[in-house]
């Protein structure tokens, strides 16, 4: 700092250093700009390890929670679904319950009982059928086969049975009255 | 309304101090200056000059890293080192032409200024330009400048063969265009001659 250069008089000043080519490729590695640099250091891994488990243990926590105390069943309605007498011994019927998006089967056994399930498969959500010949609901999409006693999957692919809907008789109507999970 | 740049007038400067108490109440570096306030010639004036860190275009003290702990953002701005990655070599303090980094023992880490980032990339000016009452260091667009101040602002240094544009700007006469530094003394070969203003020669005659 001691001297300066005058703007006519460059002749003092040695001629700039020319550019030594193209960066090495180490360099890419340790980039000068903060933009381009993605080094993860181990500490920062270790922070985001931390940091993410808690924050999922925190959001199960949440979810359980909600599952606990939040969500609470809508209260059962009473709906009439037909006449029993509609319903032969080995036939089957079907309504919607609780609402008109959840379709459901009123089977009679071959007991003569009547007794009503959720039409939705719990594998893969396809609409279950009556197999009067065997007593016993099945999925044509994936072969899965449900008791029509009591809804339990009996092959195929299904684990969870279907659920029950309950069901009760006031004379000759069939009336839902309430749904099992 | 063009941006805004760092200029420093040395010629303006009075030793006040104000900038580097302003930097010491950054809470990033509490009780610690980043700003050098340099005497020049103490034994025949008490001119001073403030020298913040220049922000060179190429950062010799990022690219002497070998920890990778310097980076430049996108708008120019040279950090201060990363405290995860630097171990505390001193590799930049020697390297720095302008003498700015800072190496902190008790901290084992190197720190300089950043330009006050935190305000700067908000808009604000850095602590020391807010209080110098001088404007010995002034954050301003170069118009403002051009309308307030004599000289012209230059950017550019020649360190030997060495040139190094910075962000920073310094106040020159008008005719200058870049600051030339010929009196280069290589590491090891020892003044040639003893320097009267050297602070250590002044003590001995005292």
């Amino acid at each position: 700092m001691s001297d300066r250069q005058r703007g006519d008089a460059p002749a003092l000043a040695p001629a700039p250093r020319a550019q030594a080519g193209p960066a090495p490729r180490w360099r890419e590695d340790f980039p000068v700009p903060w933009a381009a640099d993605h080094y993860v250091t181990r500490r920062e891994l270790a922070k985001f390890l931390t940091l993410g488990s808690a924050l999922l243990a925190a959001a199960n926590g949440v979810i359980a929670a909600v599952g606990r105390w939040g969500r609470r069943a809508p209260p059962a309605s009473r709906t009439v679904i037909t006449k029993a007498s509609a319903v032969p011994a080995g036939g089957s019927l079907l309504f919607r319950y609780p609402t008109a998006d959840d379709p459901c089967i009123l089977v009679r056994g071959d007991d003569g009982v009547l007794r009503a399930f959720s039409q939705v498969c719990t594998h893969l959500s396809c609409a279950v059928v009556h197999r009067a010949d065997r007593d016993e609901l099945f999925c044509p999409c994936h072969h899965g086969v449900f008791s029509a006693t009591d809804g339990r999957p009996i092959a195929g692919p299904p684990t969870r049975r279907l659920p029950v809907i309950r069901i009760d008789q006031h004379d000759d109507d069939v009336v839902a009255i309430g749904k099992e999970p | 309304m063009s941006e805004r740049a760092f200029f420093i007038d040395y010629s303006r400067c009075i030793g006040c101090q104000a900038c580097v108490q302003a930097c010491q109440e950054c809470d990033t570096h509490r009780g610690v200056s980043m700003i050098h306030l340099e005497t020049i010639q103490r034994r025949d004036t008490v001119q001073t000059a403030p020298q913040v860190c220049m922000h060179c275009e190429d950062p010799i003290c990022a690219r002497v890293c070998p920890a990778d702990a310097i980076k430049k953002t996108p708008d120019g701005v040279v950090q201060s080192s990363l405290k995860p990655r630097c171990i505390g070599c001193s590799n930049c303090v020697l390297s720095c032409p302008f003498g700015v980094p800072k190496y902190l023992a008790s901290i084992d880490q190197m720190m300089k200024c950043d330009l006050c980032y935190d305000r700067t990339s908000v808009g604000k000016k850095p602590m020391c330009a807010t209080v110098c009452p001088s404007q010995a260091l002034s954050f301003a667009t170069i118009d403002e400048i051009r309308e307030t101040r004599a000289g012209s602002p230059i950017n550019e240094w020649r360190f030997g063969a060495e040139v190094v544009r910075t962000k920073v700007y310094v106040m020159a006469p008008a005719e200058v265009r870049a600051v030339t530094i010929d009196r280069l003394v290589r590491i090891g070969d020892g003044p040639s001659a003893r320097d009267p203003d050297d602070v250590a020669f002044l003590l001995e005659e005292a």
